[in-house]
């Protein structure tokens, strides 16, 4: 892969040039601490871990997520410079790697920002720290998961706008897919294996499993496999789109 | 002499709708192949495949003898392109784009300082070095589109309309530049000027409706266009009569 070191870092130092990565950064802490603190309730709970922290993970990802992979190929499309980056000495999937890994990057920075959470537990008990890096590495490669699906879904689009709603609702529908909500539309016609195939998409099942302080090797795989899916697909849509 | 650039029998279809039909032509070193057509004729589309960012439906096209389809990176290595419009990152520095595409193309350390520094006094980019692109004037930006076109002194150079949105010293300037550099390059320019043409080119092709119709040379006054001789700055009477005669006739 040609390239993937050189658009990682234009897209990471794109992130800073703009607003976009301060705004983004400050509402993620913002609304981590009000989830955590007010609808989590961290002090009452009386308990020394993050429980209550990375259990709204999944439901800010859901809309923060898909607006910073909004931007990464609309933008591109939208500027025309996906003609000029597409006529440089670079594979396609080259690109389609940097620009993930700087915008999973970037959101590591904003989830890495979180940290006081962290001191502030230990300063108040004595908390289980190993379940608590379980739940970081759980967080990140969740938000890696809604990112390629982000990613996927920009890149089918020139408008901004678009990528993101469209992502927000698929990102839903693979969060959601092990509760009722999915499965009792979905059992009404389908048979019961493929109704526990759509269960094992479930993001919230995956990442809770890890929130534990379990890291499973198949939740891992897991997600793992849902990131080199979606980047796959990426890169043929791309392909597929650059006509247009 | 050799040629760097060889199309033949290249087409490309957009669902029932011919872009470009069965075209072929060649440059060689030392040649700036004018590249004519009225809008929509498929001037853009043929570019976008000569530099391999669309793949054609049919045909083939080498560059300096590499296929750019099935040797794509080799191709792009060899050739310098500004797209139509002169994309570039609209929050990055002329400064920070360039040194992008340098670090793209291979350039390091003092070599790639030195390639910045000879572009941007090639194309006077001076001092907007440091401001972002987007609040570059439309004559800046299509200097920071054919400075990263020239910034690795490829052998190939595919231009599509290199001067359009500038004032006539910094078109004049962009001709003197073409022309400095076209003993060593085989150049490709697509533009509506035809008094450019007369400037710059050794050689004209037209395309319409995604053929090509007429092929050009200059005489020793004037041009020849398809069967039609043209005097000095008359070139845009011979380009309408021919392109129009090529339109489709039951238009009523």
């Amino acid at each position: 892969m040609t390239g993937t070191w050189t658009v990682f870092k234009r897209e990471l130092a794109g992130y800073f040039a703009t607003p976009v990565a301060y705004v983004f950064i400050v509402i993620f802490l913002f609304l981590t601490g009000i989830a955590t603190f007010y609808v989590g309730n961290f002090f009452d709970r009386g308990q020394a871990d993050l429980k209550s922290f990375f259990s709204f993970h999944p439901w800010l990802y859901l809309f923060l997520v898909p607006a910073v992979s909004m931007r990464l190929w609309a933008e591109e499309r939208k500027a025309g410079t996906i003609e000029l980056l597409m006529t440089l000495p670079v594979d396609l999937g080259g690109i389609v790697l940097g620009k993930f890994l700087a915008a999973w990057a970037f959101i590591a920075i904003a989830l890495a920002l979180t940290f006081p959470i962290w001191i502030t537990v230990n300063y108040l008990g004595h908390p289980d720290n190993g379940v608590i890096v379980a739940g970081y590495i759980g967080s990140l490669l969740m938000a890696g998961g809604y990112l390629a699906i982000g990613a996927c879904i920009s890149a089918t689009t020139r408008n901004q706008v678009i990528a993101f709603v469209v992502s927000v609702v698929v990102c839903f529908i693979f969060t959601v897919a092990g509760a009722s909500i999915v499965l009792d539309f979905a059992s009404a016609w389908l048979p019961a294996i493929l109704v526990q195939a759509i269960a094992s998409f479930s993001f919230l099942t995956h990442f809770n499993a890890i929130q534990d302080g379990v890291i499973d090797i198949r939740d891992v795989i897991f997600f793992a496999t849902l990131i080199a899916t979606w980047l796959f697909a990426n890169a043929v849509v791309v392909e597929q789109k650059k006509a247009s | 002499m050799t040629a760097m650039i060889e199309i033949a029998h290249l087409s490309k279809r957009f669902g029932p709708l011919v872009a470009v039909d069965d075209v072929s032509f060649s440059v060689a070193k030392g040649e700036v192949l004018g590249f004519l057509g009225p809008n929509g004729a498929g001037k853009s589309t043929t570019m976008k495949m000569l530099t391999g960012f669309l793949t054609p439906s049919s045909g083939a096209v080498k560059v300096a003898g590499f296929d750019v389809v099935d040797d794509a990176l080799a191709a792009k290595r060899q050739i310098g392109y500004l797209p139509e419009g002169a994309p570039a990152y609209p929050d990055m520095t002329p400064a920070g784009f360039l040194d992008f595409i340098a670090e793209v193309r291979g350039l390091k350390g003092t070599e790639r300082k030195a390639a910045i520094e000879r572009v941007t006094s090639h194309v006077h980019l001076g001092p907007v070095m440091d401001q972002p692109i987007e609040t570059l004037s439309k004559g800046f930006k299509r200097r920071v589109g054919l400075a990263q076109a020239i910034l690795h002194d490829p052998p190939v150079l595919v231009l599509d309309e290199p001067t359009d949105g500038l004032d006539p010293n910094q078109k004049h300037e962009v001709r003197e530049l073409i022309r400095r550099m076209a003993p060593e390059k085989a150049i490709v320019i697509s533009t509506h000027i035809l008094e450019e043409v007369e400037a710059v080119c050794t050689r004209a092709v037209v395309i319409a409706r995604g053929r090509l119709i007429a092929e050009g040379h200059p005489l020793e006054i004037g041009w020849r266009l398809g069967d039609y001789q043209a005097e000095p700055g008359k070139l845009d009477a011979v380009f309408r009569f021919i392109t129009a005669s090529a339109e489709p006739r039951s238009v009523a």
